[in-house]
């Protein structure tokens, strides 16, 4: 599909000014092979990245849009912090024990570890950030997930004693909240201080955040770059051009078309991404609410050829609310539907659900994920095919988070989810009675295995749990779940060292120029 | 005097209308500044927290009738979305006042540059009996008007800075570092803005022109003698001109409103992009003013070209 909007670019450039787009065009593609990473690191230099969206706030706590913490991720640390295999590492605390009846958790700080503002880090700071994010300070919440702290106790000034009410094997993934200095809450939103690699310098609305080289980080030989910018790019085609053009030397959100065209003068590289990416169903709407349709249409989709379009065949099929990075929880039901069409069987569960016919169906896309409407296309095809007539309704983000996620007035959606390291996030908000549960799925079995998750310890037994709840979520065909997207980045040859997470981040400490 | 107290009225009560517009406009789309600004991912409480923050937790009239009253006083209100430090949002018109140079300055450039080009190719053109210039500047100023101006920006991109390296794209300087790498960056942008403009001017002042040309005046300014020129420049040109001064006023009202496209394109922090990421974000405040703003602009030139068709014609002052 790119390649016809290229062609097309290309024509009105020749009718318009052909001798100049026509030697454009052979000045302009320097086709040189990848390099390979063997390359000396240096110290200093800056980079621009580019990003999505503007963040919505600097304040780590108050901060919620994926697109803000992927930057945050650089100025702030928590006692423990994600690494690239989604393991845990401990970052502002040195060290941490568990009570075995998993209540108390024992935290020692780091020794000589320092703010950018350069005090040390105090067991005083840590209490504060603890109690400011789980509203144990004021009442209100910042972080769901750590609703459950009853108290943070200081023992003595290197160690400090969290209680929670409940034990959860995830409680640790959501003591990642940033430690920020003891009463700077107010001032984080303007001035942020954390423990991170790099230090703020500036944020100016609509274009960029500055960062630069924390030179105190505890890590040592880390970050290699002096400054670091996050440059607001707010249309993908202007992001290709400013690459080409060299005002940006990062950017993680390349569309598998746009790969085609930088190949060759940047480096490319691609990892599945936090993303799970679904046909979602109102599962309260009609004809949806009948468990044989949605078996139907998940028979319908061939998820082989949306990853084959829309990904470049880096997705990864999936068939319920996982992430296969999670690999402990993660169990592989894409035989239930199969991962190509099965249109006699579609029509057939149809036929059984009283539509024996097919039905007029609305797909409502936020229309400025491109990745999701091109998606739409290509699933549009792959229902007609079974008789299914749908119809594609893009509406502006701030209407979708408000009709669709909020209000859940809609019939079917194909968006999203982004996850977090925790099992139990992607899973959680398909209990009936969940406020996130916008597909308003319903299952009794569903609910009391999750249930079960809650009151239960043993890891072991957690773990089967939630493979069973992603079974339920797929034989039930609560949505057609399509992929876990790619991401793709383009870095510039120059550059080296970028990590990717399994955690929606853009981890810069480890990015170095070669010689 | 009495004309300017009239006019200065209805731009009152316009200005009011378009606020009442836009406001309810606010009430009927759907989404809100909450939801937009914390994602999928708030908690509850959060929520309520900003909503209380805000003042959005006030009944929707209150709300309006505090902010219109803050206006009538010079306060434009704060920003929901974009916050200035410590709790305290940013000010409208810091906001505001901090982009409206890059689109003020964007549209100047590329009026110069639709005035100086339009205005002598229109004459050229209708000066010229030469068949193949009436036909290339035919196909050109039909394509260069049909070319939608996002494409167009990107070309003027492509072109200039990545094969002819004149400019980086995306490497925008702000006014506040470098008042002259600023106006450089600047040229490209308006030379997007410019190219459709000039295309429509200059075909207008063609028509009106060889229009002109078939009047009587003419015939007699030749018989009289006057050289070719003398009658292009001295008669028909002036009584051309006059439409023209319409076109271009209408130009200039959409210039300095903002270039939303070409902002988006180019990444220039203008007015036009704000409008679009506050739309999106649903920040009220911030596109009540941008709207008053546009409509005033767009009020205020058709009342300075309704001055000049006065001073420049004396048969309109008259009526």
């Amino acid at each position: 599909m790119k390649n016809k909007k290229r062609m097309l670019s290309l024509a009105l450039g020749f009718t318009m000014l052909a001798t100049a787009v026509l030697s454009g065009c052979s000045g302009g593609t320097n086709q040189s092979s990848e390099d390979n990473s063997s390359k000396e690191p240096t110290y200093g230099g800056s980079v621009v990245v580019g990003v999505q969206q503007d963040i919505d706030s600097l304040d780590p706590h108050k901060a919620t849009a994926a697109g803000t913490k992927e930057i945050l991720f650089n100025i702030f640390e928590g006692l423990v912090k994600p690494d690239e295999n989604g393991n845990l590492i401990n970052a502002v605390a040195s060290d941490y024990t568990l009570s075995d009846d998993g209540l108390v958790y024992t935290f020692t700080i780091r020794d000589g570890i320092k703010f950018h503002n350069g005090n040390a880090v105090t067991v005083n700071d840590v209490k504060y950030s603890l109690e400011r994010a789980s509203g144990l300070l004021d009442g209100t919440a910042l972080i769901g997930a750590l609703k459950t702290l009853k108290s943070v106790e200081i023992v003595d000034d290197k160690t400090v004693k969290v209680t929670t009410s409940k034990a959860s094997a995830e409680l640790i993934y959501s003591l990642t909240v940033a430690i920020i200095p003891d009463g700077s809450g107010e001032q984080e939103a303007s001035q942020p201080i954390g423990t991170g690699p790099f230090k703020f310098v500036s944020y100016t609305p609509q274009q960029n955040i500055v960062l630069e080289k924390n030179a105190d980080y505890w890590q040592n030989g880390l970050p290699y770059l002096d400054e670091v910018t996050f440059k607001i790019v707010t249309s993908s085609d202007t992001a290709l051009l400013e690459l080409q053009g060299g005002s940006i030397d990062v950017y993680p959100y390349l569309t598998d078309s746009q790969k085609a065209e930088i190949q060759g003068t940047f480096n490319v590289k691609s990892a599945t991404s936090d993303v799970v990416q679904a046909l979602f169903l109102n599962n309260a709407e009609a004809p949806f609410d009948n468990e044989k349709v949605r078996q139907a249409v998940n028979y319908a989709l061939d998820k082989d050829s949306i990853n084959g379009f829309v990904s470049g065949g880096n997705g990864e099929i999936i068939s319920s609310a996982m992430l296969p990075t999670l690999k402990n929880y993660y169990v592989d039901l894409n035989s239930t539907y199969g991962n190509t069409a099965n249109v006699e069987k579609a029509k057939q569960l149809l036929s059984e659900a009283g539509y024996p016919n097919g039905f007029d169906m609305t797909i409502t896309v936020p229309s400025s994920y491109e990745f999701h409407m091109e998606t739409a296309e290509v699933v549009v095809e792959q229902l007609k095919a079974v008789g299914i007539n749908a119809k594609i309704d893009g509406i502006e983000w701030s209407s979708w988070l408000s009709d669709v996620y909020s209000g859940r007035k809609y019939q079917s959606t194909i968006c999203g989810l982004t996850c977090d390291m925790t099992p139990s996030y992607l899973l959680n908000r398909f209990v009936s009675n969940a406020s996130k549960n916008f597909i308003n799925f319903n299952s009794a079995k569903f609910d009391e295995i999750y249930a079960k998750t809650l009151t239960t310890t043993n890891q072991t037994d957690i773990d089967g749990y939630y493979k069973e709840l992603q079974k339920i979520l797929c034989d039930e065909a609560g949505s057609a779940f399509i992929q876990a997207c790619p991401l793709t980045i383009a870095i510039n040859k120059k550059l080296d060292g970028y990590k990717f997470y399994p955690v929606y981040v853009q981890d810069m400490s480890t990015v170095y120029f070669t010689k | 005097m009495k004309y300017f107290g009239k006019k200065l009225v209805s731009l009152i009560i316009t200005l009011f209308m378009v606020s009442v517009a836009t406001f309810i406009a606010f009430q009927i789309i759907p989404g809100d500044v909450v939801t937009s600004i914390l994602g999928t991912e708030a908690t509850e409480e959060r929520e309520a927290q900003l909503r209380e923050e805000l003042g959005l937790d006030k009944p929707v009239v209150e709300r309006y009738v505090n902010w219109m009253g803050g206006v009538l006083k010079g306060d434009l209100g704060t920003s929901y979305r974009y916050s200035k430090s410590m709790n305290e949002m940013m000010p409208v018109a810091e906001l505001i006042g901090d982009k409206l140079p890059v689109t003020l300055w964007l549209a100047a450039i590329a009026l110069v540059l639709i005035i100086v080009i339009s205005i002598p190719l229109g004459v050229l053109w209708a000066h010229s009996s030469s068949k193949f210039l009436d036909a290339f500047l035919g196909v050109m100023t039909q394509g260069a008007m049909a070319v939608p101006s996002f494409f167009l920006g990107v070309l003027v991109i492509y072109i200039f800075g990545i094969v002819m390296k004149m400019f980086t794209p995306g490497s925008y300087i702000s006014y506040h570092t470098s008042f002259a790498g600023f106006l450089g960056y600047l040229i490209f942008p308006a030379i997007a803005i410019a190219i459709p403009k000039i295309a429509m001017t200059a075909r207008f002042l063609r028509n009106a022109m060889l229009g002109e040309l078939k009047q009587d005046y003419v015939r007699t300014a030749y018989s009289k003698g006057c050289s070719k020129n003398r009658v292009m420049y001295g008669h028909v040109l002036k009584n051309a001109m006059m439409p023209v001064i319409t076109f271009v006023g209408m130009i200039i009202a959409e210039v300095v409103a903002g270039s939303i496209v070409v902002e988006q394109v180019f990444s220039l922090p203008g007015i036009g992009r704000l409008l679009i990421s506050s739309i999106s974000t649903r920040d009220f405040p911030v596109v009540e003013i941008l709207v008053l703003y546009i409509a005033f602009v767009v009020i205020f030139v058709y009342f300075i070209v309704d001055m000049l068709y006065r001073v420049l014609d004396p048969r309109i002052s008259g009526r």
